[in-house]
């Protein structure tokens, strides 16, 4: 930084008088001080939820003028009570970088040539028209994002399901979380948690299922060191493939191989029963037992299908299934002891200790995803465990919106707003709020992720609009797509706020509003939905995603379908989209009530918030006179499922002797687009790095800090040795972050994904090691 | 010339108002506290005679309780 010498005389005219005020008022606070020039004056607080993950962290953004200048967490907010992760404390310099995206960029004669925003609008609805009436309604496709705002995820719904009649939607939460929404349905028939966060103070043991919380949900672990610290009689157990910061810091660390969570999680069960720590009361009045199809595959090949089968089974018959899964049968498997085995089932079984159960990633990138989540179920299920304050089983998840915008709105190629597109019903209503015939909605589901960019790559599909997303690095199997989008006669759109490796391959790019430079609302992992206002003005041509996609869709016909005018459309769309959710299982707070809150929970029912689901204490959809009522099932029963343990897609072998596991840092959100650019978080990670057990790495004869080359069987990465780092994987294991796109680790990766969610498995595949 | 800080006290329920009077004061800089009814004030004024003009508009300004000088520096020639 240069500084002139009356500059710094004044700096420190500056300093005296803060120190003075220091001396004088113990605890005082300048925030804005640093900004001293071109401030406006106080600096002016103003709420909204966190820009990066999907804890849902409340933020106050101090404003100078126009600029946003400094973050604090908000105390308001119940989900991290003034707390806030280095993420968030640093987000507002996200919106500042030099190379933001300000103008629209169109490629001609194969440059990206800057041209108004309204041109390259135009150019975007006539390609959409050309491209369905060469190819076809279903050969034009919407990619979004679980960083999606709720207005923005329900406006390329109804402008692709309701008026274009395709449902080539999708969006990246389908590599994030699909897992966890097929797990809710087939336990309990609706998806999202029961339970909340306060489920961290109230419970006795956490169980952490192949989760790093301590660098993904840094917010959420320091309530449970806090509970642990403040309770003293609280236990946290790290159950993961490697050691980590959240390994450290729990009280017990058990590592298992990759995909025999399976085989533990029924190793559990089995010694719940043995030992008659079944809450027998529970089970007979609130649940039923089924089974589904076996050796289901992996989804690698194009065209893959799957349709489970469940049929009912008895207790007897579950008892029996269990069998083959003893701790000493698994100890086997999995490489986690008996010992161990018998002592997590014990904290499950003990009747006086409230246990919650944590999962994200480990559990739904998973090559049987759906799976694990239902053998989870299955423990608090037998136990009794859930539904009430401290037992839950708690699926977390990644993104801002992944549940707001992806899950609720159902940006899925099979899901409408409420319901899926395969009921008549849905469809009914679905039409009816749009304002379009029924007909126009396709009964038919048509591309999950993985199978969209196999379309684009294959030629079924010829247009792709991607919003907020970075596919160009989060793809697994990635030199495939990245190829497909590169062909001829593909056509790809790209809205964003800066330039990545997805808007190098863009024929068209939009540059976007980001997070508060415009109005929009975000859904937590807990059922709490956000909003925020528009409070910093956005750079340049920028506009949000939302009013992108209303300008093209009134380029195309549907004015009477987006009427909304530009200070209105976000309250206006909030109050059509909560007609859909127009019940007690479901209700969502009215507008008025959200602009208020710091975030509300859903079902909001007679103004009050659910903080427990299917307990009728706490949830008012619930039948009076049952003490659970899990009404995502017809009979109000939820659903115990024997599922076996099942091998990963590829498992290391002779020649390809690792395992790589891919993952997140605590310094950077997901592919680095926006926190690279901040320079402290840059700083603090500057690049990406692969981490090796100290034993394997005098093995290949490599210290830290040196080269080393990771081949799989779809491509090559050279990268720098991690050597007892923050993470630490046992012998015959790697992890490589992702979140650098100097290195493309997704090239390496396989696209085998859980045939039930569909969602990929980035933990799993087999690589080798070489010395570079 | 001369560049002088000061620790500013509004009157009683007056911060936003002597935020809003204090910015929109030529050859003056706010940092108002968030926590507390305190306001950082740097001046830099270019010449004696508006040194001067501020001191007195300072005095007078309603909004204000007190001012106290914590940094002083007289400028030199030709700075």
């Amino acid at each position: 930084m240069k500084i002139n010498r009356r500059s710094f005389i004044k700096f420190s005219a500056a300093s005296s008088a803060l120190a003075a005020a220091g001396s004088i008022f113990p605890g005082i606070s300048f925030a804005g001080w640093q900004n001293q020039e071109g401030a406006s004056g106080r600096i002016n607080w103003q709420k909204a939820p966190c820009r990066f993950c999907g804890t849902g962290c409340g933020v106050l953004i101090g404003m100078s003028g126009d600029r946003a200048v400094a973050v604090k967490g908000d105390p308001n907010c119940s989900v991290n009570k003034g707390l806030c992760c280095v993420k968030g404390f640093h987000s507002v310099q996200a919106l500042y970088a030099k190379d933001r995206l300000k103008k629209a960029q169109i490629r001609k004669n194969g440059k990206m040539v800057e041209v108004p925003i309204s041109e390259a609008l135009d150019v975007i609805a006539a390609k959409i028209k050309e491209t369905i009436k060469k190819h076809g309604k279903d050969s034009v496709s919407m990619y979004g994002s679980g960083q999606w705002t709720i207005p923005d995820g329900y406006v390329a719904s109804k402008l692709f399901k309701g008026c274009l009649g395709t449902n080539n939607v999708e969006a990246n939460a389908r590599l994030c979380m699909a897992s966890a929404v097929t797990g809710f349905m087939t336990s309990f028939g609706i998806d999202e948690p029961m339970g909340c966060y306060e489920d961290i103070e109230a419970a006795d043991v956490m169980i952490l299922w192949g989760n790093n919380m301590a660098e993904m949900h840094p917010v959420l672990f320091s309530r449970m060191l806090a509970s642990r610290k403040r309770k003293r009689n609280v236990t946290i157990v790290d159950f993961a493939t490697r050691s980590t910061r959240t390994s450290q810091a729990a009280d017990k660390s058990i590592l298992f191989k990759p995909n025999t969570d399976l085989a533990v999680a029924n190793a559990i069960c089995y010694e719940i029963i043995r030992n008659d720590w079944v809450n027998w009361d529970f089970v007979k009045k609130h649940t039923t037992f089924h089974k589904g199809k076996t050796n289901i595959g992996y989804g690698t090949e194009d065209h893959f299908s799957f349709k489970d089968k469940p049929e009912d089974i008895t207790f007897e018959e579950y008892k029996t299934f269990l069998a083959d899964y003893t701790p000493e049968k698994v100890e086997r498997i999995s490489g986690v002891s008996a010992k161990d085995i018998k002592y997590m089932a014990s904290l499950y079984g003990d009747p006086s200790k409230k246990v919650t159960s944590f999962w994200c990633m480990g559990m739904n990138q998973h090559v049987r995803g759906t799976w694990i989540q239902n053998l989870v179920y299955n423990i608090h299920l037998l136990t009794g465990k859930i539904s009430t304050p401290g037992n839950s089983p708690f699926s977390l998840t990644g993104q801002p919106s992944a549940c707001g915008t992806v899950r609720e709105v159902g940006t899925l190629t099979h899901k409408l707003p409420h319901g899926v597109v395969m009921n008549e019903e849905h469809r009914k209503m679905a039409a009816e709020i749009w304002d379009v015939p029924v007909s126009n909605i396709d009964p038919k589901p048509t591309y999950h992720t993985v199978e969209m960019f196999r379309a684009l790559d294959r030629g079924d599909i010829r247009f792709m609009w991607i919003q907020v997303t970075n596919p160009m690095i989060t793809m697994p199997k990635l030199k495939r797509y990245r190829e497909g989008c590169l062909k001829e006669d593909r056509f790809i759109v790209v809205s964003d706020v800066y330039p990545t490796p997805t808007t190098d391959v863009a024929d068209v790019i939009l540059p976007a509003t980001m997070w508060v430079e415009q109005e929009g609302m975000y859904g937590n992992s807990e059922r709490r939905t956000q909003h925020f206002d528009a409070i910093v003005p956005g750079p340049g041509d920028t506009m949000s995603d939302t009013w992108q996609l209303i300008e093209v869709a009134r380029r195309l016909g549907f004015k009477k379908q987006f009427p909304w005018g530009k200070d209105e459309y976000i309250e206006k769309i909030w109050e059509e989209y909560r007609r859909f959710h127009d019940s007690p299982k479901h209700n969502m707070a009215p507008y008025s009530v959200l602009k208020k809150r710091s975030g509300v929970q859903w079902p909001f029912v007679n103004g009050k918030e659910t903080r427990w689901r299917f307990n009728p204490k706490y949830d008012p959809a619930c039948k009076k006179g049952t003490d659970f009522d899990f009404y995502g099932k017809k009979d109000g029963k939820a659903w115990i499922w024997a599922r076996p343990y099942e091998p990963a897609a590829e498992s290391p072998d002779h020649e390809y002797n690792f395992w790589l596991c891919t993952g997140r840092v605590i310094e950077h959100w997901h592919t680095g687009s926006m926190t690279r650019r901040i320079p402290i978080l840059h700083n603090a990670m500057p690049e990406s790095y692969v981490e090796i057990n100290p034993e394997d790495a005098a093995d290949l004869g490599v210290t830290n800090g040196e080269k080393v080359k990771i081949v799989s069987r779809r491509g090559e990465i050279v990268m720098k040795a991690s050597i007892n780092g923050r993470g630490v994987p046992p012998r015959g294991t790697v992890f490589v972050p992702f979140f650098d796109e100097s290195y493309k680790i997704n090239e390496l990766t396989l696209d085998a994904f859980c045939p039930i969610s569909k969602q990929p498995d980035y933990k799993k595949c087999a690589v080798r090691l070489e010395k570079a | 010339m001369p560049i002088l800080s000061y620790l500013v006290l509004p009157k009683a329920g007056a911060m936003e108002q002597l935020c809003t009077d204090l910015s929109a004061m030529e050859c003056c800089e706010v940092i108002p506290s968030d926590n507390e009814e305190v306001v950082v004030l740097v001046t830099d004024t270019p010449d004696e005679n508006t040194e001067k003009r501020l001191q007195k508009t300072l005095k007078d300004l309603p909004s204000l309780q007190s001012i106290n000088m914590t940094f002083g520096h007289s400028g030199e020639a030709g700075e």
